[in-house]
């Protein structure tokens, strides 16, 4: 019993991790229908950018600030220089694209925050925390608490606020927006802003535990990815509780049935989701209107 | 205008042509500085360079300067090969040291058999010496060393019953494999064998699973980069209390950060001298080697030395050494093979090489030191 609650604590914080990419992934493709492959660089930007900041005697608030406004000032810039400029080139050029820009952000960091791996530590200690038999890392309820107030945050901005609104009409249908009078253009820019400034919180709460370095992007975005085919691609909620099956089925799968084919099997049981719910678990079913 | 720039670039080409007139002695490297094995193919060239640096500035060797040229093949074989016959047709060197990778370094193999010119690999796999190659030889231990060194240790203390978790990496997989192989030879039984991927944030179900195994005492961790200091921070978070293995992967002070000190307390592992320089004997025989190397790599770098520098210092030490016994500034490559072949009781880093017709890693156990993490520094442990 303690076990399942510790492979449950553990596939909960990784799954946090894997909601909050899948939400940066759905973020970028409502705006734009592209799917960001850069997003797992968000991530590692956060993460090294800390790391970086301490490492020069910042104070880690604002170490992890700075890291987040570069990181979202690299998305924003990502949309100006090599997205824009590809208006009107199909969805799959684009889409690669931002794998060259993943590859290019990769070999940057390699090159300004060096090859090593990095982290700082825990915001509150590193002492486990005993939990009915299951020992829990601090730095564990951070992550959980910080990817729950982003899902929160955006989910207020995103229904109160007039520029949320702005943005889902530009997800919903572009040509209509802008003919009454949104600035789509900006709204693509504050798009890839938002969801860079997602990956890189999630970058930065989660270094501490899983550590990083400048290679370490793409392998999150995979996961990211497909958490957000899980949770259907497109839908905010869909990305949490991708994210979260995702990781809760990973860890089960190494505890109970074989590490070799952890991966394996969370992405065969993706398989078979997506064969009967192409759409994915929270997915709109896509109607041709004639 | 353009002919200004004419007349510049046919300046800088004499310049180019007269410099490498000037430098004699070429020696060939690739090595992965970049992609997933650059936080060991980096150290090397960053070795390579510096210590061609130091050669010249005293003069060379046998009177003629050193001509480096090094390309990183990012780890890929593919890279490596096309790498290793470009060193040798378009630069006509005469030698080769790299091949971070065990993939790329049975790359550089090929190559360098078919057109007969002399290569030191810096790869951990066995399969790089064994069987010989005339033309390859290699300067690492290799991982079913590390497994032997662990093992002996574990027998030592009586630890039977031992679980593993390895990485799925080439490196993991491979030491995985050798130890598996080798545990029946010390009395070890493996009650546990897990894995993880390289890129996994948490290893906690694998470790719970392991501590569950009935009767376990010990615990082995092969695999390198950050998988290692996860499994080291799970392990602690986990409270397991049982003596804990790593492998010479994670020989660095970088695994001691990452893992965190007082996590790693208590770790042993098998590494080099070159981690416990300050801790060894005046008498030791590596003492002198190791903290020279050291010294000038901090000093050049201002970041400390790491394992794998130690094997490119080791390869081009050997390399040096036989090129003057050979005694030719323009080695033919076969003379200048058996001159390598012909090493015997040199120090280096990792340990002292003695190569044979028979044996082109020439170490035994003896170099490997058997490491333990005490109050966030290595010791070596009793």
């Amino acid at each position: 019993m303690s076990d399942l609650l510790q492979f449950l604590i553990s596939g909960v914080t990784v799954g946090a991790v894997y909601a909050l990419l899948a939400l940066g992934f759905t973020i970028i493709f409502n705006a734009s229908d592209v799917v960001n492959f850069a997003q797992g660089e968000f991530v590692m930007l956060g993460g090294m950018g800390t790391a970086a900041g301490i490492g020069a005697g910042l104070p880690l608030p604002l170490a992890a600030l700075l890291a987040i406004l570069g990181t979202a000032a690299v998305g924003v810039a990502l949309n100006k220089l090599a997205v824009e400029p590809a208006r009107g080139a199909p969805v799959v050029s684009v889409i690669i694209i931002t794998i060259g820009a993943a590859i290019f952000l990769q070999g940057a960091a390699g090159i300004v925050f060096g090859k090593q791996i990095h982290r700082y530590p825990g915001f509150s200690g590193e002492t486990p925390i005993d939990l009915a038999g299951a020992t829990i890392l601090p730095q564990t309820f951070w992550v959980l608490a910080g990817a729950g107030l982003t899902f929160v945050a955006l989910w207020v901005f995103f229904t109160r606020t007039l520029i949320g609104k702005a943005v889902l009409a530009t997800a919903n249908n572009r040509l209509a927006a802008s003919l009454v009078g949104i600035n789509t253009r900006y709204i693509m820019s504050l798009s890839f802003g938002f969801s860079a400034a997602i990956g890189a919180i999630a970058g930065v709460l989660v270094t501490p535990i899983t550590l990083t370095s400048y290679d370490s992007g793409i392998g999150l975005a995979i996961s990211g990815f497909a958490a957000a085919m899980l949770g259907g691609l497109g839908n905010p909620l869909g990305a949490l509780v991708g994210g979260l099956v995702l990781g809760i089925l990973e860890v089960l799968t190494a505890g109970y049935i074989s590490s070799q084919y952890k991966d394996a099997v969370s992405f065969v049981l993706i398989i078979f989701v997506l064969l009967f719910m192409p759409q994915g678990l929270f997915g709109q079913k896509s109607i041709e209107r004639v | 205008m353009k002919i200004t720039k004419s007349i510049a670039l046919a300046v800088a080409i004499l310049g180019l042509g007269g410099l490498a007139a000037e430098a004699q002695i070429r020696i060939g490297a690739t090595v992965a500085e970049t992609g997933p094995a650059g936080a060991l193919g980096d150290p090397e060239a960053k070795t390579l360079r510096m210590m061609v640096d130091q050669i010249n500035a005293q003069g060379g060797v046998l009177g003629e300067q050193i001509d480096l040229v090094l390309y990183d093949d990012g780890g890929d074989p593919n890279n490596a090969r096309t790498f290793a016959i470009r060193l040798i047709e378009h630069d006509e060197v005469s030698a080769i040291i790299g091949g971070t990778t065990t993939g790329a370094s049975m790359a550089v193999l090929a190559v360098a058999a078919e057109e007969e010119v002399p290569f030191i690999s810096l790869a951990g796999g066995i399969q790089v010496i064994d069987p010989v190659n005339p033309f390859t030889f290699k300067t690492p231990h290799t991982d079913r060393m590390a497994c032997q060194k662990i093992f002996e240790d574990m027998q030592g203390r009586g630890l039977v019953r031992v679980g593993m978790i390895s990485g799925t990496d080439g490196f993991g997989a491979s030491m995985r494999g050798q130890c598996l192989d080798v545990a029946d030879d010390y009395g070890i039984e493996i009650v546990a064998d897990e894995s993880y991927a390289p890129g996994d944030a948490d290893m906690v179900p694998q470790l719970t699973n392991i501590r569950n195994a009935p009767g376990i005492q010990a615990v082995l961790n092969p695999g390198f980069g950050a998988g290692p200091a996860i499994v080291t921070r799970n392990y602690a978070q986990l409270n397991i209390d049982l003596p804990f293995y790593q492998s010479h992967g994670v020989a660095g002070q970088a695994f001691i950060d990452l893992s965190g000190a007082e996590n790693a307390e208590g770790v042993r592992l098998p590494g080099t001298a070159l981690l416990v320089a300050d801790q060894l004997a005046s008498d030791d025989p590596q003492h002198d080697v190791v903290i020279a190397y050291r010294d000038a790599y901090v000093a050049l770098y201002n970041e400390p030395v790491s394992t794998f520098g130690g094997y490119a210092h080791d390869a081009l030490t050997i390399l040096i050494d036989a090129i003057v016994r050979n005694g030719d500034a323009d080695p033919d490559p076969i003379d200048l093979r058996d001159a390598i072949e012909a090493t015997s009781g040199l120090t280096g880093t990792t340990g002292t090489y003695t190569f044979s017709s028979d044996d082109h890693l020439g170490l035994d156990l003896s170099a490997f030191r058997l490491l333990e993490i005490r109050d966030g520094d290595w010791t070596q442990a009793q």
